[in-house]
């Protein structure tokens, strides 16, 4: 027993330093230092498809900067590790309201736009967006709205509204998102309360309205919605628009809708926090990331909208022309956007959220 | 107990169970060869998902990750625990009875909550020392729950013991660093073992506590499953399984020929 | 040898890494947002008794599956021959040492709709969900945990005098009453310990029911996890409520095993 026992330890031994060998090596810095990313989930090109590239391997390649990319699935999730840790990040993306939530809290660095020349490519609606009027803090990386993918095979009917959402003969196939912000704000539209900018009472409206259709609903789900769509298990969701057309891509009885009456307008952008030990390196990545071929590799891959102006260039004209991608005009003054919100509200909207899924 | 052989009925049952256990891994395996991307939709045969695998830097950094934190942690544990235990063992009544009540404290409360403890103590002296959650807190924690396992298997040992055998050592001139190392831990050997392997596996298998004290940054194989089961789940996650698996059965096999073998020879000599 | 010194070290280790985080918990149970003393927190943590009641419901059922499933695994084991009985052992271990997530998601391949029991089921006429229910959580709960029902049930039967046996069965016991009187009384420590190895884990454990199971299948370690992005006080109150639930569980199950041990 003693013998068996020291051969599976050396066997262990083995295979750990065997393992260890690429690991080790890619855990040191590179030549020229490091950069701490923290970034969504599924939301930068890395290679994930054979027609896409690696943008990070370009990039530490190029610059000779080790990246180490991690992700979050909330932007709740980012502004707990933010404030709750001493975690250090050089590169964040958060969305608007969080912006202007870190913004008030004095949680992001001015970005100094001499180190990041190709800020020159942003569109111009892009340079000043509401949760950063002045355009001190922020490089947009990508935007767009809230809308809706059906499989044609389970629905009677098409949807044109958030109203499928709450349709009882989709009983049990309805997927709904699991983050506070976005599902209140579909239910509040179904109050006929304004999202953008809410009080604890719209809350309490919202978080009944919830509770009406939580017996209809299969799952609360964030990016687990790829396979569940895809995969033909539910009938209807909500979800980014990008991420819609990518699962279109992948099953062909699948639809979009962008509801009726409006939706959420996004925007996400690069942000470097108070905390980054590496502004410099920051300033490289993010400039990195709006040179018009890297931003148009980002925008085949999420086909999120992208607010670079060189980058329809190296697009092809289908993504190009995607409704999902680039929402028409008309239909963006149907929609909101989203305003900072004061910590109670926020927090209230968070404890309210939780409760209806624990009730 | 006389060893009947089993009836019918008794094997058709452990037939029914081994086909609990065994199907869900089977299907896990068989959709790794998924061309598809989507694991609920098959699409065609194809090796193309290990691939994948083998070409994720991040994927063989978390699990170069996971082996260098269950081996440290298991050597440190040992080496801790070893020593406890006969520090402990010295001790008598009431506070020998608290010291091992308060061991074994992480053995029995919930993960989660060892994990959320861990993590407000880490996130509070990060901020005071300024330091990072990553490699070290998880190494800790690992330590934290693993120790109480080596001290649960070399106890008894202990207690077995014969102490005159250390005397002996004396009498015979050892001195107390030889004694000490040629009779006492070869005697507690066995135990010391088998409390390094259940910390070993233990590490290897934790989701819960690494998921609260890894911080952002540090990934192992259990946190990347995680986050891989959260997002879009590629055959990818599959084609892992499929090896971790086949490893599993591999070294399972190495150790059989080799009992097989002690055996024989054990048998030829007597 | 004599040395009382040797286990200072760990005698310092879990004073920093086990006595301070529970008071840590402790001490953030019982403040507000803002740091100040506080019974708000439990206040709040008791508005999830719903989900606590239903932890606990699962991990009950799912216990008692294992014990239904376990027991006759652990009792024919005992009836083979010494290598059989290492070579099931081994059979029922080796999906252990797959990693936890691994095995949650073999089981959602499984059960989802389209996959391979559905296809199966229907192609006999048989039309239903199998995911996304408490069903299926109590399934993955019973698949993670089963193992360590068999095993100490299997190991304290493996232990029980054959002598003991033999005279109750020359005393003219027939097989039943053999088990009846003598192996199940004898099996009781096992099967207390193999409950408390099921029942603990399964009450507290989180992403079971986030992969397998549906709206209503959230459980407490699920909330502990989510609650702590935003409110660490709320967060802590829970996890102390459910440590201290599993401590009593436990104190209660040594007393019920040691009044048996002494009967």
């Amino acid at each position: 027993m003693k013998k068996i026992l020291s051969i599976l330890l050396s066997l262990i031994l083995i295979a750990s330093a065997a393992a260890c060998m690429p690991g080790c090596g890619a855990t040191k810095a590179g030549k020229n230092g490091e950069v701490n990313v923290y970034n969504w989930g599924e939301y930068m090109a890395l290679g994930q498809e054979d027609d896409i590239e690696n943008v990070i391997e370009m990039f530490e390649k190029e610059t000779g900067i080790k990246v180490n990319y991690t992700t979050y699935d909330t932007n709740e999730e980012l502004y707990s590790k933010l404030t709750q840790s001493n975690d250090s990040y050089d590169v964040i993306i958060p969305s608007e309201y969080m912006i202007s939530k870190l913004i008030d809290e004095g949680l992001l660095k001015e970005i100094d736009f001499d180190n990041v020349p190709n800020y020159q490519y942003i569109d111009d609606r892009f340079k000043s967006l509401p949760c950063d009027p002045e355009g001190k803090y922020t490089v947009c990386y990508s935007w767009g709205v809230t809308a809706m993918v059906y499989n044609k095979t389970m629905v009677k009917s098409e949807p044109t509204d958030w109203d499928a959402l709450w349709d009882p003969a989709l009983k049990g196939n309805i997927l709904m998102f699991n983050n506070s912000r976005d599902a209140m704000a579909i239910a509040m539209q179904q109050c006929g309360i304004d999202p953008s900018n809410c009080t604890t009472a719209d809350v309490d409206k919202a978080t009944e309205k919830l509770k009406e259709q939580k017996p209809l609903l299969k799952k609360y789900v964030m990016d687990q919605v790829f396979n569940e769509m895809e995969g033909g298990q539910a009938a209807i969701a909500s979800y980014y628009a990008g991420d819609i057309a990518t699962m279109i891509e992948e099953n062909e009885d699948l639809d979009y809708c962008l509801p009726a009456s409006g939706s959420n307008l996004f925007y996400d952008a690069m942000c470097i926090p108070t905390c980054s030990k590496n502004t410099g390196n920051a300033e490289k990545f993010i400039n990195f990331m709006q040179k018009p071929e890297i931003a148009a590799e980002n925008c085949k891959y999420l086909r999120y909208g992208t607010p670079n102006t060189g980058a329809p260039e190296y697009l092809d004209d289908d993504i190009k022309n995607s409704e999902l991608t680039f929402p028409p005009e008309e239909y963006l003054k149907k929609c909101y956007v989203f305003q900072n919100v004061s910590n109670d509200v926020y927090s209230y909207m968070q404890e309210q959220f939780l409760r209806v899924q624990a009730e | 107990m006389k060893k009947n052989k089993l009836g019918v009925v008794s094997k058709i049952y452990l037939g029914l169970i081994f086909l609990f256990l065994y199907v869900p891994i089977g299907v896990l395996i068989f959709m790794s060869f998924n061309k598809g991307r989507n694991v609920t939709v098959w699409k065609g045969f194809s090796f193309k998902w290990y691939g994948e695998l083998f070409k994720s830097k991040e994927l063989m950094n978390a699990l170069g990750n996971t082996l260098i934190i269950a081996l440290l942690a298991s050597i440190f544990a040992t080496i801790l625990g070893t020593a406890a235990a006969i520090g402990i063992h010295n001790f008598k009544g009431k506070t020998r009875a608290v010291i091992q009540n308060v061991s074994n404290l992480p053995i029995i409360s919930p993960d989660i909550v060892m994990g959320v403890s861990l993590m407000l103590l880490f996130s509070f002296v990060g901020v005071l020392l300024n330091f990072e959650m990553g490699f070290w807190t998880v190494l800790i924690s690992h330590v934290c729950f693993c120790v109480p396992f080596v001290v649960l298997n070399v106890m008894p040992r202990l207690r077995r013991m014969d102490r005159s055998i250390y005397d002996a050592a004396l009498d015979l001139g050892c001195n107390q660093w030889q004694a000490f190392y040629k009779v006492v831990i070869h005697e507690l050997m066995p135990g010391i073992l088998s409390g390094m392997l259940m910390s070993f596996t233990y590490s290897m298998d934790d989701v819960v506590i690494t998921h609260f004290t890894r911080g952002a940054k540090f990934n192992n194989l259990s946190t990347k499953i995680f986050e891989m089961l959260r997002k879009q789940v590629r055959p990818t996650v599959n084609a892992l399984s499929a090896l971790l698996f086949l490893a599993i059965i591999l070294v399972l096999v190495i150790i059989n020929v080799y009992e097989r073998r002690a055996e024989k020879r054990a048998a030829k000599r007597s | 040898m004599k040395s009382r010194k040797l286990s200072i070290p760990y005698i310092l280790w879990m004073l920093i890494f086990t006595m301070i985080p529970v008071v840590m918990i402790g001490m953030t149970a019982f403040r507000d947002k803002a740091g100040n003393f506080s019974l708000t927190p439990f206040v709040k943590a008791f508005e999830y008794k719903n989900v606590f009641l239903k932890s606990l419901w699962i991990a009950l059922l799912s216990t008692a599956i294992c014990l239904i499933l376990a027991y006759p695994v652990a009792y024919l084991l005992t009836k083979m021959k010494k290598s059989t009985q290492n070579t099931v052992q081994l059979i029922i271990m080796i999906p252990m040492w797959m990693n936890f997530l691994l095995r949650i998601y073999a089981w959602k391949i499984l059960l989802q709709k389209n996959g391979p029991l559905d296809m199966a089921l229907s192609i006999l006429g048989i039309h239903g969900t199998y995911i996304g229910n408490t069903g299926a959580v109590v399934v993955g709960m019973v698949y993670e945990y089963l193992p360590f029902m068999v095993l100490p049930i299997f190991t304290v039967m493996s232990k029980i005098d054959t002598n003991l046996i033999e005279a109750a069965q020359d005393l003219g016991s027939n097989g039943l009453a053999v088990f009846k009187k003598v192996i199940f009384p004898l099996s009781i420590p096992g099967v207390i310990s193999g409950i408390t190895m099921v029942f603990v884990p399964s009450a507290s454990t989180f992403l079971v029911a986030e992969h397998l199971g549906g709206m209503n299948d959230l459980m407490i370690g699920d909330v502990i996890d989510r609650i702590f992005l935003t409110d660490q006080n709320t967060g802590s109150a829970i996890s102390l409520i459910l440590m201290v639930f599993i401590l009593i569980f436990l104190v209660l199950m040594n007393l019920f095993g040691d009044e048996e041990a002494i009967a």
